[in-house]
């Protein structure tokens, strides 16, 4: 009979390894499911995961794509994983990212047409500060009356949508665009675009901020007093009270941090990849993103590597779709199973398997 | 703008029916939750139950067998957490967030080929004489069975966490764990029936939604229901009757604003659409800022991890 024991401390082994092991089952769980679908459980794997980006047919376009999708990915996870890891969970970020990209369009249109080297820069801050303002609702609501910032960050992105909705078919709709919903096109206005900085590499603003925030994440949680202090209200919220944690600041500062990155996300797709203000402009980022901060062990490296990965099956989702039919969602259902294999083999990290009869204590 | 246009009987009766679907995944998740388990993957197991019950009645023709196969279905996902959070003791946040993430994937998978179809058709049921009386019978007795069956349900769970030995087990088992373990219960063998069962309803409201609310079969049709119903249960600070108090007023928001929107008001339809969420979001406010009362109903072991460890 197998018996679990708690760890006096999470092994550092296991914590590296069920990454790996969780992507390596949900290959084999993926292919099942493909199989029942009626596809080639091989090479849809291949397709997904090697094609992007060793196939000479597809890869001189699908990797720059890499860093594309990685980008907003990689950004909205290293401000979830610093709130994540106190206990402060933001599952808003689809919202916040909605009203970044909202935001810093706005600042965009308003100077339409105006050619001048600081429409740019005002975009990013208006974009970090919108998904900034959105994610302060529940942080507010969290530290004056306690309000559980799961469902009101969560309820917000279904307001945002509403929102977004309203812009594209309303107050932000090209006036030249012949009635069709949507804004103007950022990528045709020089002064706003978020354009690619290396020509075919998928590099723009939008990257360099999230490698950048990888950075300073690294610093916040290795070098810093906050990043300690969050730690601390992750593994105990008593002793981080006695050790002196304000832990309303702290929800303040999670919150507003992750907030902010998604906003700079969103602002930095609407202005780049994306272009426009439209109805569907949001593709669920900031929910695959949870599913990154984790796969990422919300460590900043971590989650560099699970965001890659995860555009990568992203992009792999796509060139099946296209290649063997393969349904859209089936790429949503792996991104799923690839949570539940990771969060079941967490046991692991946190237990040790014992073999043997259990004694009467 | 034609406010005569809205009438007030057809508005409370349909408010009935808009309420019924979190109605029924709420009452699960209170049960789940009075256990002492969190379980965030209601959205995700609502929409398979949705996905489950519109195939197999649109497959047999049946809508009880939908219904039926929806709680299947609801109950199957439900295990998938209830194997994380129990067996293998994961974080009952993140796994309930990869519940409502995998539901969305796999019922838009299994959905592809049923968009566009529709359902057979559910009827009101007749009651006689009592269908026939001005106003009350149209508002009360005029709906399809489910409306009834999720009112007893609301009963049954009452009576049973109030006056059953089982419910008090199960409410031991959620205010304290050790306790109850050590009182030889088995706590995970009575979480994972609470789980099972809040699978089962969220199914089954899932189901309502697609078989009779809409009906027919929409990618993420559920559009925030399964937290809406979530959000619920903390309206009514874990007590049953509170909840249909919650769900019927949430209904008639919901039902209101979508009169407006058709009688044309001067506001813009988006923002009526959203009134749901943010009504919502405003009870909880209401509801967290009387910090006695939360913290009073609230189950004292909810969310957290148990672990037999001697």
């Amino acid at each position: 009979m197998i018996r679990l024991e708690k760890r006096p401390s999470p092994s550092r082994a296991w914590t590296a390894a069920t990454p790996v092991l969780a992507v390596a089952l949900t290959m084999v769980a993926g292919g099942v499911l493909f199989a029942m679908l009626g596809k080639d459980p091989v090479a849809a794997i291949r397709i997904i995961f090697w094609d992007p980006l060793f196939n000479e047919q597809f890869a001189s376009y699908s990797r720059p794509q890499l860093l594309v999708k990685a980008g907003p990915l990689i950004l909205i996870a290293i401000g979830l994983s610093l709130g994540f890891r106190a206990g402060i969970w933001n599952i808003g970020a689809e919202g916040q990212y909605i009203i970044g990209a909202l935001a810093g369009a706005g600042v965009a249109l308003a100077f339409y047409p105006l050619e001048a080297w600081f429409v740019f820069p005002l975009m990013v801050i208006a974009g970090g500060l919108g998904g900034w303002a959105w994610a302060m609702i529940p942080a507010i609501l969290k530290t004056r009356f306690r309000t559980n910032e799961i469902l009101v960050s969560l309820l917000l992105v279904y307001v945002a949508e509403q929102i977004l909705a309203a812009m594209a078919l309303g107050t932000m709709r090209n006036p030249e665009g012949g009635g069709f919903p949507g804004s103007r096109n950022l990528q045709q206005y020089p002064a706003a675009a978020n354009t690619e900085l290396i020509a075919n590499s998928g590099m723009h603003w939008g990257v360099v901020a999230a490698f950048v925030s990888v950075i300073a994440a690294y610093v916040l949680l290795n070098r810093h007093m906050l990043g300690f202090q969050i730690r601390l209200t992750g593994q105990s919220p008593r002793a981080a009270r006695f050790a002196g944690v304000n832990p309303n600041g702290l929800i303040v500062f999670c919150l507003g941090a992750s907030g902010a990155l998604a906003g700079l996300a969103g602002l930095f797709e609407v202005s780049g990849p994306a272009g426009q203000v439209s109805i569907d402009f949001n593709q669920g980022y900031g929910f695959t993103a949870i599913i990154v901060a984790f796969l990422g062990r919300l460590n900043p490296v971590g989650i560099l590597l699970a965001g890659l990965l995860m555009a990568l099956t992203y992009i792999g989702g796509e060139l099946a779709q296209f290649m063997l039919n393969l349904p859209a969602a089936a790429i949503q259902a792996f991104q799923g199973m690839l949570l539940f294999f990771l969060l079941g083999l967490d046991v692991l990290t946190n237990y040790r398997l014992r073999w043997g009869k259990r004694e009467i204590a | 703008m034609d406010l005569s246009a809205i009438d007030p009987v057809i508005l409370i009766a349909s408010l009935m029916v808009a309420s019924t679907p979190i109605l029924l995944a709420a009452t699960g998740e209170l049960i789940v939750e009075k256990s002492g388990v969190l379980n965030l993957g209601v959205e995700g197991m609502m929409i398979t139950g949705a996905i489950c019950g519109f195939a197999a009645s649109v497959q047999t023709g049946s809508p009880a067998l939908g219904f039926l196969a929806a709680m299947v279905g609801g109950a199957a996902l439900s295990m998938i957490f209830g194997l994380l959070t129990q067996v293998l003791m994961s974080n009952q946040v993140a796994t309930g967030l990869a519940l409502t993430l995998f539901g969305l994937g796999l019922s838009a998978l299994i959905g592809q080929g049923y968009a566009g179809m529709k359902p057979p058709p559910t009827r009101p049921l007749d009651l006689g004489v009592l269908s026939d009386l001005p106003v009350i019978g149209k508002i009360v007795f005029s709906h399809d069975a489910m409306v009834y069956v999720s009112l007893a349900l609301v009963a049954l769970v009452w009576a049973f966490l109030r006056y059953t030995r089982a419910g008090l087990i199960l409410r031991a088992v959620g205010e304290s764990h050790e306790a109850a373990h050590a009182l030889g219960y088995k706590v995970v063998r009575i979480r994972l029936m609470a789980i099972g069962f809040g699978g089962a309803m969220a199914g089954l409201g899932g189901a309502y939604l697609s078989l009779i609310r809409v009906p027919q079969w929409t990618e993420g049709m559920t559009a925030g229901a399964g937290w809406i119903a979530l959000a619920l249960v903390v309206f009514a600070s874990w007590r049953p009757w509170r909840l249909l108090l919650g769900a019927y007023l949430f209904g008639g928001i919901t039902v209101l604003q979508l009169n407006l929107q058709a009688a044309g008001v001067a506001v813009p339809a988006e923002f009526l659409s959203a009134t749901p969420y943010l009504v919502t979001i405003l009870v909880l406010v209401l509801m967290s800022a009387d910090r006695s009362r939360a913290a009073l109903h609230a189950p004292a072991d909810l969310g957290k991890t148990f672990h037999a460890s001697s």
